[in-house]
């Protein structure tokens, strides 16, 4: 293979690389954090009783509850993920009420039925199914059914509280309190609701169960959707904006090799947003200041190797020789200098959460990407044009031949 | 150019910039945000401009507006903003969030709540452990792969130009008395990249130099590397610059002290590596040379 065929198929790779990135970002976008994107967050903890130890397969339970939960609710794309040992992180990306959602999704919800002096008679781990509606008199209630051995139970209960008054609570919260006036089986109705809406929360709370251990919110983030939008289209268009002038400023000062940055800072962008696709990573403010972080990386790689270039030029050499020698020599430092920020950053991907992880992962994503078209595109971009006035010209590279 | 042969000149001046920092750090200590000692932030716009203490009177029935900090803000599309933060609000109560949410838009009609953050006192804890952790952890990485490639001395320098940069930009925060929050410490392990990568390239240039230049003397090779790298050390900052002022001035004053940090310590960590890291380099070499 010559060296025209090999520089063909490099060019080609390459092309295919940029058409993949492209798609990956096309078909899948990117995740964006709920600071640039509005919507909430939420981290819930385990808060066992003393004594009380919590098992994976409570945590695993409790996951799926306030799975359902949120399904229920009708809240649209939720993540819900479990964090170490004794964390479940919820992501719902909008939500009207995000604080009555809240407050729903992390209750424990144990319906029980006490009598006046606040003895537990039964809990509702017997109810197979409940549901909101309305009584004769138009007031808001839940109807409910139990199994067998609740209904035994129930009927137990009612016989022994017949003309006594036997109360409905959720948690600690009383729901009602009533005089039991006949024997009840299977099936019964809790009153006392404020509004349907309250009623069919209760229901649905009742329906999936109660948490299998108490849970705590450790950690709330709201942002409504305005302010997302508006953060958002603010950093994209200072980003342009500051984009946009770094190029400027790099054709001033090379001519056209300045060019061939501009371009390969536009190539970079396309790989970059299609390997953060591709990895599903999320992109929040301080992943701004790693992309920020790597897109100067990416420059400087750009600029070490047109300096040592430049270098080469002054010392004499031809064009062709400089740049070879030139990427030589700039090679060993772009590799130190972006491992050493390389280690950092994984190091900090590892030890972290949340959105200082976002900042290193962006931060790996491109770097890498930046090594790769600083040391691949431009080398490319350039050996197109090696034979062109373009990069002959004495005021390439911004050097003066002594 | 004789950068190098100035070297003490240049330790007055860090010396004075990082006793500044520590007198700040000291006297007005670090304005923690809720991210680290758990709290609740929340902040509302409103459609007309309302006063901290109209804010204050709505809120006092709920027993913690005393302690609570109001801050006005003012940003492009939304000109009448407030923030209220209080340590005393847990996330999980966020039923007082929502009471406080009715109350102020019954007081004001047309007001938003635009964002909260409720952080436990736990999380903040364990925020902060973790990035001290990750500080140490990946200085001590560094410090190996800097040794394994180039000279322990070198690693040595390098992570003590860390410390530097990092001293001094918090205790310009500290001076401000601005919040520090998780982007702050985002920021920081930025300039951290930033100046690490900016060091490297200057040692390299020694490193190379020390390979071609054996007549010459360790400071007149080093000169020679900080020189020779000086348009790429200039070129680069002004990029990187340009890129963080446009979203310092166009971005939105959400992430302005978050910029502000990161245009601090560019500059610092420019500085750094060419006034603080090569001269410690040339003065370790000469303790050596003095000592044998």
């Amino acid at each position: 293979m010559n060296y025209r065929e090999k520089r063909l198929i490099k060019i080609g790779i390459v092309l295919v690389i940029i058409a993949v990135s492209f798609g990956i970002y096309h078909f899948r976008g990117i995740n964006l954090g709920l600071d640039l994107e509005g919507g909430t967050q939420i981290v819930l903890e385990a808060n066992p009783e003393e004594g009380q130890e919590v098992t994976e397969d409570q945590m695993e339970t409790a996951r799926s509850i306030i799975e359902s939960r949120v399904d229920e609710m009708g809240l649209s794309e939720p993540i819900i993920q479990r964090q170490g040992p004794r964390r479940i992180i919820i992501e719902l990306p909008a939500v009207d009420e995000p604080h009555e959602a809240i407050e729903a999704i992390g209750r424990t919800a144990l319906l029980t039925i006490r009598d006046q002096e606040g003895r537990e008679l039964l809990t509702g781990e017997h109810v197979v199914n409940a549901r909101a509606t309305y009584d004769e008199h138009q007031r808001p209630i839940i109807t409910f059914q139990l199994d067998s051995e609740g209904g035994e139970k129930f009927a137990d209960i009612t016989e022994r509280y017949l003309g006594r008054q036997i109360g409905f609570f959720l948690d600690e919260d009383q729901l009602t309190m009533g005089t039991v006036q006949s024997v009840i089986r299977d099936q019964g109705q809790i009153t006392g609701f404020e509004s349907i809406g309250a009623a069919q929360e209760v229901a649905m709370l009742i329906r999936e169960g109660a948490l299998p251990v108490p849970l705590v919110v450790e950690e709330t983030r709201h942002v409504g959707p305005t302010l997302g939008e508006i953060s958002l289209q603010r950093s994209i268009t200072a980003g342009l904006i500051g984009l946009l002038i770094v190029s400027i400023y790099m054709i001033i000062y090379y001519k056209f090799p300045g060019v061939v940055v501009a371009l390969v800072l536009a190539i970079y962008g396309v790989i970059f947003l299609g390997t953060l696709s591709g990895f599903g990573a999320t992109l929040t403010l301080p992943g701004i200041a790693g992309l920020i972080l790597s897109i100067g990386m990416a420059v400087d790689a750009n600029i070490i190797i047109y300096e040592r270039i430049k270098d080469e030029i002054k010392s004499g050499k031809k064009i062709k020789t400089a740049i070879n020698a030139g990427f030589k020599r700039a090679y060993r430092t772009i590799l130190d200098a972006n491992v050493t920020t390389l280690i950092a950053a994984l190091i900090l991907a590892y030890y972290t959460t949340g959105s200082i992880r976002g900042f290193a992962v962006v931060l790996i994503i491109g770097l890498a990407v930046s090594m790769f078209t600083a040391f691949v595109v431009t080398r490319i971009i350039l050996d197109i044009f090696m034979d062109t006035r373009l990069l002959k010209s004495e005021k390439a590279f911004g050097a003066q031949r002594r | 150019m004789d950068i190098l042969g100035k070297r003490k000149s240049w330790y007055v001046i860090s010396s004075v910039l990082v006793v500044l920092a520590l007198f700040f750090l000291i006297t007005n200590g670090l304005n923690f945000g809720i991210d680290f000692l758990g709290g609740t932030m929340m902040r509302f716009s409103f459609e007309e401009a309302v006063s901290n203490e109209q804010v204050r009177e709505v809120i006092a029935e709920y027993g913690f507006a005393d302690e609570a900090q109001i801050q006005q803000t003012e940003e492009e599309g939304i000109p009448h903003g407030v923030v209220i933060r209080s340590r005393d609000i847990d996330p999980d109560h966020t039923g007082m969030i929502q009471d406080i949410e009715a109350s102020l838009s019954e007081a004001f009609p047309g007001s938003v709540l635009l964002a909260t953050d409720s952080v436990g006192s736990v999380i903040g804890e364990e925020l902060r452990r973790n990035a001290i952790w990750a500080l140490v952890i990946a200085s001590v990485a560094m410090v190996i792969y800097i040794s394994i490639r180039f000279e322990l001395r070198f690693a040595v320098v390098a992570i003590i130009t860390l410390l530097h940069d990092i001293l001094i930009t918090t205790g310009l925060f500290a001076m401000l008395g601005r919040e520090i929050n998780t982007p702050f410490v985002a920021a920081l392990l930025m300039i951290l990249g930033y100046s690490i990568n900016d060091t490297i390239v200057i040692f390299d240039r020694i490193r190379e130099n020390m390979g071609l230049m054996h007549r010459s003397s360790f400071i007149e090779l080093a000169n020679k590397a900080v020189v020779d790298t000086l348009p790429r050390s200039i070129n680069t900052s002004l990029t990187t610059l340009i890129a963080v002022l446009s979203i310092y001035l166009f971005g939105g004053a959400a992430i302005r002290t978050f910029m502000l940090a990161l245009l601090v310590g560019i500059l610092i960590g420019t500085y750094s590596s060419i006034f603080v890291a090569s001269p410690l380099l040339v003065t370790w070499g000469e303790k050596i040379t003095e000592s044998e």
